[in-house]
This record gives structure tokens, sequence and C-alpha cells, in this order.
């Protein structure tokens, strides 16, 4: 290791240390300046609980026993306004001002914990910004700037010598996914206040696609499956799943926990929009800066690669103007915050009352974000994706897609590729796509009829049930957290339902293949190892056949790893169904020797 | 029907895949090497950390089952083909109707003194891999012998572990009976600026042992002693003949098993395709024994056709072949030859980063292309074959040389000064009439079919 990397990592690990310690090192005091409730009432009740129960001016040395002696005011001021609402509203106060919804309460809880911090991080954020997020932006490029001085070419030595990057086997990797999906659904029994229909239906669907795969599609015979690999565990990379996993279980369900962080991104929030910064604004910052930083790692791995260069640089764009500084300058505008690339049904929101109502009265501008999004959607994706396949949206604008090439990418050759994968890939991915299409169709049915019946379902349950299980539970936490596990594409194999949408089109009515070069392949299997989508590209490369796959979302790796250049990313329509036909026989004499079918 | 195949590499799988589509016969593929066929040519990337053992085998292991391919690990020890039947090492009698050898190659040693002192190998099989890999612990130098295209890529494998590598290479230049002097000369480059060192010129005259039957150094033709622990002997691979040679003298042999073009033996009804079979007439400019992985995949095939009863000559079509040095991708469709004969003349152009090329070999009295030799750029197979079959002139090709351009989208084009040099070294005013496009490729290769 070059001695600059040595120091990046050093720094780096440091400014993760701060960064995960600065969480711990405040203390919090309630006291009437801090308690932010803008409603008067609630105001009220719970300054006088927290009086009674003597936490105010209380000073607590951790934000664990603080919220959890603060959460028990909120319930009981909760309780008490149900109860005193029930013999009566005063005079002129509608039901909503008076009664502390449970998303009342969860503002208030997180709101009101940043608020009531005092200490080092809360008095200095700027100097813990610089000593966290900077310090890790400086560790970070000199770790991967001496990436630049070895001769251009494929650099994968290593990946599966290195604990961080080498993955695990299949057993362990499933005792990962099982307590996953588990623990998420539990905690979903949780979050949907007892309610267990939903987790009870989730729960049955997982099992029905586990028996559809296993018994219907025959996969249970398919054993092992190919990435089952001998004797493999990598616990670097391990570690960092479970940091992964227990930052987004934070940012999604508890952020009242990462205020620390929260405070230290304030300044530049307010930069940026004016307003003090929210658990979104955090990540959507540190989103773009890991993108930006890893991106230059990206450029300098393929930087003999113009395709790889110029995604990579398009990705970057599109997260830091599109997702991270337009909204907030739009919002600074006092304009609808709006993401102009995110389609649904990625953006699953899109259709919901409040964006619906935000959008129709903010004038023009709002307007035309309306009929954007839905031109976008409706005819943009068809179009496009005709032409150039789905890797326009998925490798050259997605926000997903973009942190998966540039984060993810030391983690692509951990996709699973064998048949079952795919089966599994297939039934879920497409189960997903109908379940965003029915959750949009029954809140659509609300926002225009106002009933929330829907058949037997409640349209609203179904959308929150949707938000937590595939908005949060997949895209996030599997998403994002399982990278080091299963690979940096498992939410956009398993879960996009916008990518099921794209395949579709790509599968079926598109220019984009992928063409294999004769006979040029010695089935190394670097291809199949690279692509992150899982897709086994040497059985095609092996057999001359042209590859047209709907989860292949056109990052071109397959293509820069083959040593022997057989792989190639193209458009054109021409003879697209005789060159995907199996087995094109092609180097024997073909006097009497006909194609096999 | 029984068929018995010898060899589970590339040759005999293929053969085995292709009678499992055209038929029901019982098949058994015998191997002592491996339980499951691996692709020989990746197990660099093993070595490398690039893939695992796992990534490497092209099928997944259930696939031979459900394909009723039965896989026997066993070592023939002998062939009995007066009885049709085969002898399995410690393993019993296998019976067969038909017989096809795929035994492939093992690693040419010269008489050297010390060559079997332990670490002391060639890089050919799994077990190699292993030896190599065992080895490496705390190796302070490895010195390879032989530059051929394995060499390189074995002195690859131990620079990515910063292992020091001394490379002996016999020529005056990196495998200069094969590569043209300008590419040759490229890869000499290549390998000097990726810090290993490079001795053409040398010879290896001795391993020293250190004692205890391990080699500590080696002794090259110039006198000279290098300390290493770790000698690789890649100066090509022959045949892999020998149990056929001492147990089946019936079976023909010269330097591989004589095949006639159905790819039969001297014995009816056994067959050998693949790095262990000599072809007695091979076609005009090919060699009897080509050790190659495509050359084992057609043979494979054409007699998986031949078997199951449409009898099919070995027919290659034009040669091509591929490799990559360290970085640097190298691809060669028709004839390119070191030293080519009289009438052959060539069109090279350079890049000035000196890693890539493109040179066309034509017949300088009627003009007729004869080859494509490509480093660092990537040409596609098919153009270049139609061209080639064809006889397309030089000037036809050059102006249309952009279909031909295979390189990955947003790459540089170099077709437009391939054609400038032209003009300039001719003094014609010839311009590029098409760039890189699928589209056009795929209407140049349909006119083929309707001409
Ligand atoms: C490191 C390396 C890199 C290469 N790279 C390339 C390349 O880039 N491009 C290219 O075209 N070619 C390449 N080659 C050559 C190519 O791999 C061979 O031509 C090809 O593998 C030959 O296939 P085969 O099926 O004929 O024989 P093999 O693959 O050698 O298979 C023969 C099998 O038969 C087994 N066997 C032999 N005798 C017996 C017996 N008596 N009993 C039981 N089993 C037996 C052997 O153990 C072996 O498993 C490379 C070779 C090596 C070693
Ligand atoms: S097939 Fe190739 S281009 Fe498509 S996703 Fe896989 S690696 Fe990327
Ligand atoms: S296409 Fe390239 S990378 Fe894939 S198996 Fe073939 S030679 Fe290897």
């Amino acid at each position: 290791m070059h001695l600059l990397q040595k120091i990046g990592l050093f720094l780096f690990v440091v400014a993760l240390a701060i960064f995960t310690l600065s969480l711990g090192l405040d203390s919090y005091q309630l006291s009437p300046e801090t308690l932010d409730i803008s409603k008067e009432y609630q105001r009220q009740e719970v300054m006088d609980i927290a009086q009674q129960k003597g936490l105010l001016d209380k000073k607590y040395s951790s934000n664990f026993s603080f919220i959890a002696d603060f959460k028990k005011v909120l319930k009981e001021a909760q309780a008490s306004l149900d109860q005193k609402a029930q013999s009566g509203l005063p005079e002129g106060v509608s039901e909503w001002d008076f009664r502390m919804g449970d998303g009342d309460v969860k503002s208030i809880l997180l709101q009101t914990t940043k608020a009531s911090s005092t200490g080092p991080v809360a008095n200095n954020p700027f100097l813990f910004w610089l000593l966290t997020i900077g310090l890790g932006i400086l560790g970070g490029l000199l770790y991967i700037l001496p990436k630049f001085i070895p001769l251009p070419g494929i650099k994968n030595n290593h990946i599966y010598h290195n604990s961080m990057t080498r993955g695990l086997k299949v057993n362990v990797r499933s005792v990962f996914l099982g307590l996953g999906i588990v623990g998420i659904i539990l905690y979903g029994v949780f979050y949907m206040n007892n309610n267990l229909l939903w987790p009870l239906i989730t729960l049955a669907l997982v099992g029905l696609i586990t028996w559809l795969v296993l018994y219907y599609e025959k996969q249970k015979t398919n054993n092992p499956t190919r990435s089952a690999s001998p004797d493999i565990t990598g616990w670097l990379g391990v570690i960092t799943g479970i940091y992964l996993i227990g930052f987004y279980v934070l940012l999604y369900w508890s952020p009242h926990y990462m205020t620390a962080w929260i405070l230290i991104s304030d300044p530049i929030s307010k930069v940026l929009s004016g307003n003090p910064a929210s658990q979104w604004f955090l990540y959507g910052m540190l989103y773009t800066i890991v993108m930006l930083v890893m991106g230059i790692r990206m450029i300098a791995k393929y930087r003999h690669n113009n395709y790889q260069i110029i995604r990579t640089i398009s990705v970057i764009f599109f997260q830091t103007a599109f997702a991270f500084l337009i909204p907030e300058i739009m919002v600074r505008m006092n304009q609808p915050y709006y993401d102009f690339k995110n389609i649904w049904p990625l953006n699953y929101s899109f259709f919901f009352d409040w964006n619906l109502n935000n959008l129709m009265n903010s004038g023009g501008l709002g307007l035309f974000m309306l009929v954007w999004g839905i031109v976008l959607a409706f005819i943009g994706v068809p179009v496009i994706t005709y032409f150039y396949g789905k890797r326009w949206y998925c490798s050259w604008v997605c926000g997903c897609g973009g942190l998966a090439e540039t984060l993810g990418d030391p983690y692509r050759q951990l996709s699973d590729k064998s048949v079952r994968a795919w089966k599994f890939e297939r039934w879920i991915i497409h189960g997903v796509l109908v379940f965003a299409v029915v959750m949009t169709v029954m809140t659509l049915y609300t926002y225009f009829t106002g009933s929330y019946q829907v058949l037997f379902f409640n349209s609203d349950t179904v959308r929150t049930w949707y938000g937590f299980i595939i908005g949060a539970g997949f895209a996030g936490v599997v998403g994002t957290g399982f990278y080091p596990l299963m690979g940096n594409r498992t939410w956009c194999r398993f879960g996009c339902p916008l990518a099921a949408y794209l395949g579709l089109v790509q599968r079926f009515k598109s220019r984009f293949r992928i063409t294999t070069n004769g006979g040029q392949c010695i089935s190394c299997g670097n291809c199949s190892t690279y692509c992150e989508m899982g897709i086994d590209v040497r059985h095609y490369a092996q057999r001359g056949q042209d590859i047209v796959r709907s989860s292949c979302v056109g990052c071109g790796v397959c293509a820069a790893v083959c040593p022997r250049g057989v792989l190639r990313l193209e458009n054109s329509a021409l003879d697209v169904n005789t060159r995907t036909s199996e087995l094109r026989a092609i180097h024997i004499g073909e006097g009497e020797v006909t194609l096999l079918q | 029907m029984h068929i018995a195949i010898i060899g589970n590499g590339i040759s005999g799988v293929t053969a085995a895949r292709f009678i499992r589509k055209l038929s029901d016969h019982q098949i058994t593929l015998i191997s002592s090497e491996t339980d499951h066929f691996f692709s020989r040519t990746a197990l660099m990337y093993v070595y490398m950390g690039h893939m695992r053992y796992e990534d490497i085998k092209p099928y997944e292991d259930w696939f031979w089952k459900k394909n009723r391919i039965d896989l026997k690990r066993a070592y023939v020890s002998k062939i009995d083909t007066a009885n049709k039947k085969l002898e399995l090492q410690g393993q019993g009698e296998l019976p067969y109707d038909k017989l096809i050898i795929a035994s492939g190659s093992t690693p040419n040693k010269f008489g050297w003194p010390g060559q079997d002192l332990k670490r002391v190998q060639g890089m050919y099989s799994y077990q190699d891999l292993e030896g190599m890999e065992a080895a490496s612990e705390g190796l302070k130098r490895a010195v390879i012998v032989g530059g051929g295209l394995i060499g390189i890529e074995m002195a690859e494998m131990f620079h990515s572990r910063h292992i020091p590598v001394t490379f002996l290479v016999r020529e005056d230049s990196y495998w200069d009976g094969v590569l043209p002097g300008e590419e040759s000369a490229m890869i000499n480059r290549h390998i000097v600026e990726n810090g290993l060192d490079l001795r053409l010129k040398t010879e290896l005259k001795e391993i020293i042992d250190d004692g205890t039957g391990t080699a500590s150094g080696v002794i090259t033709n110039k006198g000279e002693k290098i300390d290493c622990q770790f000698v690789g002997l890649t100066a090509g691979v022959r045949p892999n003949i020998g149990f056929i040679k001492e147990s089946a003298p019936s079976i023909e042999t010269q330097k591989g098993i004589l095949v006639d073009d159905y790819l039969e033996t001297s014995e009816k009804e056994v067959y050998a395709i693949g790095d262990c079979a000599q072809i007695r007439t091979p076609l005009e400019g090919r060699r009897p024994i080509e050790a190659v992985w495509y050359t084992g995949k057609m043979m494979g095939e054409s007699v998986a056709y031949t078997i199951c009863g449409k009898p099919t000559p070995y027919v290659p079509r034009l040669w091509f072949n591929s490799a990559k040095f360290i970085d640097i991708e190298y691809q060669v469709y028709g004839t390119v030859l070191a030293n080519p004969p009289e009438n052959h003349t060539s069109l090279y152009w350079e890049h000035e980063d000196g890693r890539k090329s493109i040179r066309l070999v034509y017949d300088k009295h009627t003009s007729e292309i004869v080859g494509f030799n490509l480093m660092g750029v990537r040409y596609r197979h098919e153009v270049c074959e139609k061209w080639l079959e064809e006889k397309a002139s030089i000037e036809t090709v050059i102006q249309n040389l952009g279909l031909a351009n295979f390189d990955p989208e947003f790459y540089k084009e170099y077709e437009a000064d391939v054609v400038a040099l032209y003009n300039k070294q001719t003094g014609k005013n010839l311009s590029l009439k098409k760039k890189r496009s699928l589209t056009d490729a795929l209407r140049f290769l349909r006119e083929k079919v309707s001409a």
C-alpha cells in the first residue's frame, strides 16, 4: 500500500470513529425554549407533564435516558389530550390542533431532542463537520488518489483475498438475510401499531415466493448454488454491513438518536436552503459526498475506459444537482421540494394526495412538475428505453444506481449468479412492481373519491406499509446495508419497481443489447463475476449469443473486465431475434450441420 | 450406447454437451484433475484474487446431473481397445462403446538439470495452481523460464502479489516467433514498465538444489546465478499422451494422437480431440496441433455430430486467437506471421502511447487482405472473418474499417488515422467511409447471406 493510502486510511478511520462517537458526546437538557412544539395546547400539556415529572432543566448525559424519559412524557401528554378531547374541545380549536397524532410525537421527539442538545457537538457543529465528514473526505481522497499512479487497466487483484470484499458463504449470507427480513417484519408490527394484517400478508408472500422458486421452479435440487464458496467469510464486510444497516435503521425509524449528526449538517443546510437540517438533509449530504469521493475512485479504477468515466460523471452530476442542490434551492425559493429525475414508481409517493396537492397549489412551476413527472413515467421511460435500454436511467441518472456504482463498486462481485437467484429475482421484483401499482391505484382512488376503503383494504394503511417495507426496509436497510453481504445492486435487482418496468421494456422492445465477439470467449467468468446484476453473462458469451436481459443495467463492467474483448454494449434493432437465439454454432464448417434448436 | 470421454476440459465437455443435445447416449466424463469442468484459461484469476475457483466453473454443479452426464473422478491408466474398456487406476474397469480422448497437454521439460526438484513446476493444471499458492508464502523471487503466453501469465500472477519475477526468454524479443517485431517490442516495453525483470536471449542451464531437493536458484546460459525459491517452466506444452503410448500402442501417435478429418484415430470408434490431437492432413495454412481453447471447442462439436450419426469433418474456419499481456489486450484474425513470406506486406499503425496498435497484413501483389493483428484495440470477429474469406482488397477494408471496431462506446476510434497512414505511405487519397456502428456491421454481415 502506498504511504499516502496508509495515512488516508488512518484519517478515515479516525473520522469514522469521531463521527460515531459524536452521537454520545453531548448532554441533553429540556427547557421551555428547546421544546419544539408549535401547537399551543400540545405545548402546554407537554410542558406541564414534563414539569410534573421533573424533566425540565434536568441534565441528561446520554440521549438514551433523555429520549426514554421524554418519550414517556409525550405518551402521557398524548393520552391526556385524547381524554380531554373526549370531554369537548375548547372553543374554535380543531381536533388536529389539539390532539397529538403519532406523527406529531415523532417529529416533536426528533426536533426537541435536537434542540435540547448542549455540548461540544451542538456548540461547534461546523468544527465537528470538519472533524468527521471533512476529515473523512480527506482520508478517502488520500486513499483513492494513489490509484491513479499504476498503469491503467483492470485492477481487480486481491478482491477475493480481502476480507472487506470477498463476501460470505451462502449459508452465512442466508442467515443475515433471514434475520434482516424477520427483523424488519417484526418491527413492522410495532410500526403499524400492532396491526398484524400487513406484516402477516408480507410474511405469507415471502413464504409463497420461496416455495414457488424452490418447488414450483424446481430450484431446490439445483444445489449448491453458484456463489456458495468454501470457507470464505469477510469479517470486515460483515462489520461494514452491520454499520450500514444500523445507520439506515436509525435514519428511517429512530432519527432522534442521530441528532448530533443532524446538528453537524445544520451549517451547510442553512447556507443552501436557509433552514436547519433534517435527517433527510443529513442523508442527502452524506449520499452526495460519498458518491463524489467514491466516484473519483471509480474513475481512477476505470480511467482507461471512457464509457465508465462519462457514466460516473453523469451519475454524480444528477445526484449533486438534481437530487441534492436543486430541491434545496427550490425550498429556498418557496417552491415544492422536487427531484426532477426521480420517476414513479421508484418515487412511490408521487401520486400521494399531499404531493399532488402540494404541486397543484404551487402555481406554474408546481403544475410543470406534475406534468413532467407523469410524462417522464409514461412516455419518457418507454421511449428512451427503446433507444438506449434501461441503462439510460439505472446507470446514468438514478441516485440508487449511482450509489451502487460508486460506493457499491467494490462489492459488485458479490451478486449471486445462480439460476436459483435469478428465479427469486423475477418473482420478487415483479411482485414489488405489482404492489407499487396496486398501492398507487388505491391511493388515487382515495384521492378522487375521498373513500379510504378500497375493496377490503384501507388505502392509507396499504401505502404506509409500502413506505415502510419497500421504501425504507427494502430500498434502504437491505438495499444498501447489504452491499457487503449480497452485492451492490440488491435493491436494483430484486426490489426496484421502476427497474422492473424499465426491464420489461428492455426485454421486449428495445434496441439495446450486449453483443458477443464471435468465438473469442474463453469462458473465464470475469464477466459473470463482476456483473452486479447477477447475470451469468458467460452463459451467453461462450455460445456466441447476443444478450438481452431485462435486469441488465448496462453498467458496461462485463465488457470492461473481459480479458478477450468479447462483449460490447450496443444499440440496434437489426437481427436482434436471430442473434439472441440459443446456440449459434458459427465457427465450424457449416456444410451438413444445421443450427441446433 | 455408452460413450466414454477421457478429460473434462473444454474439448471433452463440449463433446459431451453436444452429444447430449443430439442423442440419448450414456455419457461418462472422466478426469483425474477435478470433479467439475473449470476454465483453464482463468486459473490465473483465481491466484490473483479476481475470482474464486467456484467462479471459473462455467456450469453450476447440478448441471451435469440434470443433463445426465456422468462424472467420474479417476485416472485412466490403460485403454484396452480390443475389449473396449478402460482401466481406472484403483477403481476397476469401465467398458465403453465409443471413446473420445481429450486428455489435453502437459508442460514441456527439456531435460534441464534439476527440473524435477520441488518448487519447480509448470502452470497448467489445478494442482499447479495449488503448487504456486503453496510456494508463494514467503517467496522472495520467482524465475520464469520461457516467453510464451503462459509465462507472461505466471509473471503477472506473482507480480500481483508483489513477488519479484525474473523472466528468462530465449528469443531476442518476447514471443517473437509469433508476434511481428513492433508488437513484440511493445510487449517487451510493457513487461519492463510493469517492473518485471525481463532477460531476453537468456536460457536456463540448470536449476540449483538447496540440498533438500528444493530449488534455490538457477544458472543461466550466460553463467549468471539467480537466487530464487520457485522456478516456473513455461516453455510451451505438448500433448498429454504418455499413458496412451504405453498402454494402447495400437492407437497411432506422433507428437499427438493422429486423427483423420473426422477426428478418428487409427482405432475405429476411438476419437481424439483438443490439445492432444494431431491432425494428419491439416488444412492449408493450419498446424497439425493447435493447442488453443477455440479449436478444442470446435473439435468437440464436430466429433459429437460424427458420433451421433451425422459424420462431420473438422473444418475450422479462419484462424483467430486472443490473449492479454498484463494490461494489453491482443486479438488476431487470419494470417499474421512473425516472419512473413515475401508477398505479405503490412500497414502498421501504433498509438503514441505505445500500448495500442492496428496491423493489417495484405498480399502486396493482389492487395488481398490476409490478416488483422490488434493490440489494445478490439475488432469484430465476424467482420474481419468476412473480409478475409472474401479476400477483400486492402483498400476496401480500410475504407470500411470502422465496421470492424468493437471497442466500447465513447472510445476513440483510430480507423481514420489508419487510413491517413495508408494515404501517406501510398500517396493515395482514400477516406474512411464507415465508423463504428452495430447496424452497419450487421447490414454488412447480412450481405453475405444474400450474396
Ligand atoms: C494458463 C493457461 C492459459 C491459457 N490461456 C489460453 C487462452 O487465453 N486462449 C486459448 O485459446 N487457450 C489458452 N490456453 C490453452 C487452453 O486452455 C487449452 O488449449 C485447452 O484447455 C485444452 O483443452 P482440452 O480439453 O483439450 O484439454 P485440457 O483442458 O487439458 O483437459 C484435459 C483433461 O484430461 C485430464 N486427463 C488427462 N489424462 C487423463 C487420464 N489418463 N485420466 C484421467 N484424466 C486425464 C486432465 O487432467 C485434464 O483435466 C491456456 C492454457 C493454460 C494452461
Ligand atoms: S450484463 Fe454487463 S452491462 Fe449488464 S448489468 Fe451485468 S455487467 Fe453490467
Ligand atoms: S465473455 Fe469475456 S469475460 Fe466473459 S467468460 Fe468470455 S472471455 Fe471471460
